[in-house]
This record gives structure tokens, C-alpha cells and sequence, in this order.
């Protein structure tokens, strides 16, 4: 058997079911490559203890024949999950020393299905970023290098942790959350695969929230099999999240058969971008012949609206922000600054969100307060939403028409430099999630598969786009996807 | 619509952020340029458009209006950077 730490999901559950291995041997397996993984600064709080009470548990329960799911397979949870006990601080100065008195949904679903978690993942902070660089802890880094060159690069953000630790063996599988991209850019960046399901699939109470209507987790893993089965663990109707659907689950990874023979699958003209690197642009037509030669046919289609998703989203996302974090005010949680002789309760709130916020939290924050203060709110708020609907219109449109799932480049680039940005101006950054931003303000499920590597050996990745509640359908697509395109690369330890 | 530093000093005050005056230019044209990208939404032709209120067309459940899970103050309290008798500690507010 290959490195413990190295398998996937489906091959260390079948192992444990053999007897073949422990969970606490998985487990130990991880903590071990974790703790000689700290250049890549993934996990940023270590719960050793847990991890193995949890593998020693699922051991027992396998021993007993009474395996769920998921039972003693070693994961990472993403900072932004709140998790019983364990310091939770959406990679935020503001939450330092926060340990919530209760589980997020997901985390507990995950534990319910036998799930080992080993710690808590790097982040941007309040998932506000695509580089992984606005963290609380600093940068996460990417185990890839662009062959000998040892300059760092990202990860991606915002869940750079998470992808950092799956692609460089730490974990098997890990939880993200994706508000604009912030599953699939950094899934792409390293090689993995992450999908964020339809709004509404997965619970969102207990995730730190960032802007509730964008929000979703999913997971992040080494193949789409895994991803199948960690969703299925996670996703499911919970009463704490009135915005949680109350619909079944079907078995997802059940419906991984290959076969996409006659499916119609849409490639949006308006995806294909101005100054977009031709590898990707030779990736995207690479991925359209696989699916075609899958039996698939292909379409032609328009999103006309595309154009208009970013200026939308940095509208909607940061005045969700503005409200959703304005319950950060030192008084019942996390930090709180320390103030001067004479200060009152807003010296106390204005003392401690400045420095308790990062510079790009407190951007996104201050320009959500502008679009919705009055005089304001209908020139941008409003009309933001407007376009929201004709963007969510555009994708029912080519539902309508037959489509059963579109095709885009996951990232207008591979993984960059970090530092390579910090002169940049705020936007420059947000470019990077032109692709997939429009699948979050539609509410759509969106899976990232790795597809090739570059010129310089980085991994690049596709996006399938599917329709809403159908992730089943999505994840065999990709799945046929996966299997053309036969991505296998890993990173070379350096770290 | 461009904002100066009196309106980028009243959006960090409406925003509860303490901005140091010398930080004020700069943070005008951070916020001009993520304005400048917004405005583009302005071309789009919007007339007659709901705005979005959920992205999934669904009705919110309704729960029955009881205490579920009650009486745990100190788990309330355990996060707080300053708790005392059982309540949150602030700074006077009344004078």
C-alpha cells in the first residue's frame, strides 16, 4: 500500500473495512506529515488529540461493524468552521483566542459520519481573498514550485489552507467554503478537486459567515470519488439554517458511472477573456474535446450578463459583509483593544475593529457600508441585485435550451507568486475570480477538476457549472472529465 | 461619483473603524478605484427587473416560537473578554 497519508477517501475506506489498516495508523500517518509541513503553514491549529480519541473511536466502530460513512478517514476543517473547543477564528486577529461552546453543522456531520478531524486550516481572513495572503497567520504556501525555481507561490484563497494540505498528502480530504471562487480557484491552484454544491446544499450555521447568500462549503480532495462522498456527508436539511433545503440527498457517488453519453454540455462565449493565457485557452478546448469524444455534444452558448458578475458580486459580498461582521465589537467574543483613560463604547468599537480587521476586511467592510447608506443603496445595492437576477437569468435561459452543464477555465492563471500582487491595486486581485464568481451570485453548483499543467509545471484546472440541485449529474461529468484528462501529477517535496 | 476624504472619514465612522487621519488619502483612492469598477454595472439595462431576494425560490420554514435551548449563561459568557456577574462588561454608556 502507498503512504497512508497519500490515499484518497475511497481507498482508505475500503483498506479500513479490510482490516488492512487503523484509522489511528491513517491518523498517525498525517499528524506525522503534518508536523513536517509547517513551511507550508496549512494547518494553523493542530488537535492531535482529538484527531486520535476520534481514530481510536472509529477503529472501534469498524471493529464493531458499524461503520458510517466517512468512519475514520482523517480530514481538515477550514478555520472558518466553528468547531467545539478548538480556537476558530475565521483567520482573524479580531477572533484571537475565540473556542466556540458549539459545533458548526458541516464539522458535526463530518464527526457524525466517522470523520478524524487533525486540525484547522489557513484561510484569508473572514474568507476575504484569493491568495491566501490577508490571514492572521500568514501566507499559506502552495506545495507546487514552477520546476526548480523555489519562488513561493499561492495557493489561492480563500480555502489556501485546505488545498495546500490535500495536495501536499497532510490530510485525505478537507472542507472549504466558497463565497466567489474560494473552493474552486484554490483547487485549481494545487491540482486538487473542489466543488461547491448548490446554495442551500450544505448547512451554513456555524460557518463564520461572510456574505450568507453567496456562501456555501463543499469539499476539497484528491479526486472527484472523494468529493462525492465527502458531500454526501456534509450536505442534508438542518433547522438551524432557514435557508438550508429541505430536499433529499441522493447517493452521489452511486451516479459516478462515465457515462455522459448525449449530454449537452454549454461553453459560454463570454468566457473566453481578453488577455487570457493561450495554455488556458488550449486547456479549455483540450476539455471540450475530452467531454465530446465522451459522447457528450457540445453547444455553443451566451451568458451575456458575465461581464457584469464581479462589479455585482464586490457590491452584494461586501455590504452582506458590512452587516454580517458588524457583530464583531469586542464585547461578546474575541478581542478587544485596549483602551485609553476616558474612552467610551464607540471609542471601544472603533479601536477594536481597527485593529482587530485586516486592511482588505476593513475595505470590504467600509465600501459595504458606502453602497448601503442612504442616498446610496438604489444606485448600488439595488442595482446590483437587479443584475444578480438577470445573471441567475442568463444560466436558466441555457437550462432551458437543454444544457446540462457548462464548461469554463476554473482561473484566468495558474498559481502565482506571493508578494506578486501587493502593489496591485484591490481589483487586480479580484480579477482572479472572473470565472467562477458567477456561479455563487447564481446560486449554482460548480466543481473544479485539475486538467494539464503548464508550461512551467503548474497545475491547471476546468469548471464544469451545472444546474442547481443537480450535483449528482455535475460530479459524473466531471468524473468523465477526470478520467480523459488522467491528471496525476504531485507536487515534489521540497518542504 | 467620486468620494473624498470627508466622505471616506464618514463611511470608516458609519463602519465603527478607527481611520488615523494621515490614512485618509489613501484609503479615498483604494475606495475610488473599487467604485470606478462598480460603476460599470450602470451600463446595464435594468428596467423593469426585481431585484434578487433569494437565489433558490423558497418559502422560510417556520419553527414554533419556544425557548429550545436555554439556561446557559456561562457558555454565553465564556467567550467574553470581560464578563462580570453574569453579564457583558462595556465601557460606561450612560453618563
Amino acid at each position: 500500500m502507498s503512504k497512508l497519508n497519500t490515499l484518497r477517501l475511497a481507498e482508505a475506506r475500503d483498506a479500513l473495512r479490510k482490516g488492512e489498516v487503523t484509522s489511528v495508523e491513517l491518523t498517525e500517518a498525517c499528524l506525522e506529515a503534518i508536523d513536517a509541513a509547517d513551511a507550508l503553514n496549512a494547518f494553523v491549529h493542530k488537535t492531535p488529540e482529538i484527531a486520535l480519541e476520534r481514530a481510536r473511536a472509529a477503529d472501534a466502530r469498524i471493529r464493531a461493524g458499524d461503520a458510517p460513512s466517512m468512519c475514520g478517514l482523517p480530514i481538515g476543517i477550514k478555520d472558518l468552521f466553528c468547531t467545539r473547543g478548538v480556537p476558530s477564528q475565521a483567520a482573524s486577529r479580531i477572533l484571537d483566542g475565540f473556542r466556540p461552546e458549539y459545533e458548526s453543522t458541516v464539522s458535526q456531520q463530518l464527526a457524525d459520519a466517522g470523520a478524524v478531524m487533525l486540525g484547522k486550516l489557513n484561510m484569508d481572513e473572514f474568507a476575504m481573498g484569493s491568495s491566501n495572503e490577508t490571514s492572521t497567520y500568514g501566507n499559506a504556501v502552495n506545495p507546487w514550485r514552477r520546476g526548480n525555481d523555489d519562488a513561493q507561490l499561492t495557493p489561492g484563497g480563500s480555502s489556501g489552507g485546505s488545498a495546500s494540505a490535500v495536495a501536499a498528502d497532510l490530510c485525505l480530504a478537507a472542507t472549504g467554503t466558497d463565497t466567489g471562487g474560494s473552493i474552486r480557484q484554490p483547487a485549481a491552484f494545487t491540482g486538487i478537486t473542489g466543488i461547491k454544491p448548490t446554495y442551500g446544499r450544505c448547512s451554513r450555521w456555524g460557518i463564520v459567515a461572510f456574505a450568507s447568500s453567496l456562501d456555501q462549503a463543499g469539499p476539497m480532495t484528491r479526486d472527484v470519488r472523494d468529493a462525492a462522498i465527502m458531500l454526501q456527508a456534509m450536505c442534508g436539511h438542518d433547522p438551524k439554517d432557514s435557508t438550508s433545503a429541505d430536499l433529499p440527498v441522493p447517493d452521489f457517488e452511486a451516479m459516478l458511472t462515465g457515462d455522459i453519453n448525449g449530454k449537452v454540455i454549454g461553453i459560454p462565449r463570454e468566457y473566453r477573456m481578453e488577455g487570457m493565457p493561450e495554455e488556458i485557452e488550449e486547456l479549455w478546448a483540450k476539455g471540450t474535446e475530452m467531454l465530446k469524444d465522451a459522447g457528450a455534444k457540445i453547444v455553443d452558448i451566451s451568458l451575456p450578463h458575465t461581464k457584469y458578475a464581479l462589479p455585482a458580486y464586490y457590491v452584494i459580498a461586501p455590504a452582506e459583509a458590512s452587516s454580517n461582521l458588524a457583530r464583531y465589537d469586542g464585547v461578546r467574543y474575541g478581542r478587544r483593544a485596549r483602551l485609553a483613560q476616558g474612552d467610551g463604547i464607540t471609542e471601544m468599537y472603533e479601536k477594536t475593529r481597527a485593529e482587530g480587521f485586516g486592511p482588505e476586511v476593513q475595505r470590504r467592510v467600509m465600501i459595504g457600508t458606502y453602497v448601503l447608506s442612504a442616498g446610496f443603496y438604489d444606485a448600488y445595492y439595488n442595482r446590483a441585485r437587479k443584475v444578480r437576477t438577470l445573471i441567475k437569468k442568463d444560466f436558466e435561459d441555457v437550462f432551458a435550451d437543454g444544457v446540462d452543464a457548462i464548461l469554463t477555465p476554473a482561473t484566468p492563471s495558474a498559481a502565482f507568486g506571493l508578494g506578486k500582487m501587493t502593489d496591485a491595486d484591490p481589483v487586480q486581485m479580484y480579477l482572479n475570480d472572473v470565472f467562477t464568481v458567477t456561479v455563487n451570485l447564481a446560486g449554482l453548483p460548480g466543481i473544479a477538476v485539475p486538467a494539464g499543467l503548464d508550461k512551467r509545471g503548474l497545475p491547471l484546472g476546468l469548471q464544469l457549472i451545472g444546474r442547481p440541485w443537480e450535483e449528482g449529474d455535475l460530479l459524473n461529468t466531471a468524473y468523465a472529465l477526470e478520467q480523459a484528462a488522467g491528471f496525476v501529477e504531485k507536487p515534489v517535496k521540497w518542504w | 461619483m467620486s468620494i473624498d476624504q470627508n466622505t471616506a472619514a464618514k463611511v470608516a465612522k458609519l463602519a465603527r473603524i478607527k481611520v488615523e487621519e494621515d490614512a485618509l488619502p489613501a484609503l479615498a483612492s483604494e475606495f475610488n478605484t473599487i467604485l470606478g469598477f462598480i460603476e460599470q454595472l450602470g451600463e446595464v439595462d435594468v428596467e423593469g427587473v426585481e431585484p434578487m431576494v433569494s437565489v433558490t425560490p423558497m418559502r422560510l420554514k417556520r419553527r414554533a416560537d419556544v425557548v429550545k435551548e436555554g439556561g446557559q449563561q456561562d457558555k454565553v459568557l465564556s467567550n467574553a473578554p470581560d464578563a462580570r456577574e453574569g453579564f457583558f462588561a462595556v465601557p460606561k454608556v450612560v453618563e
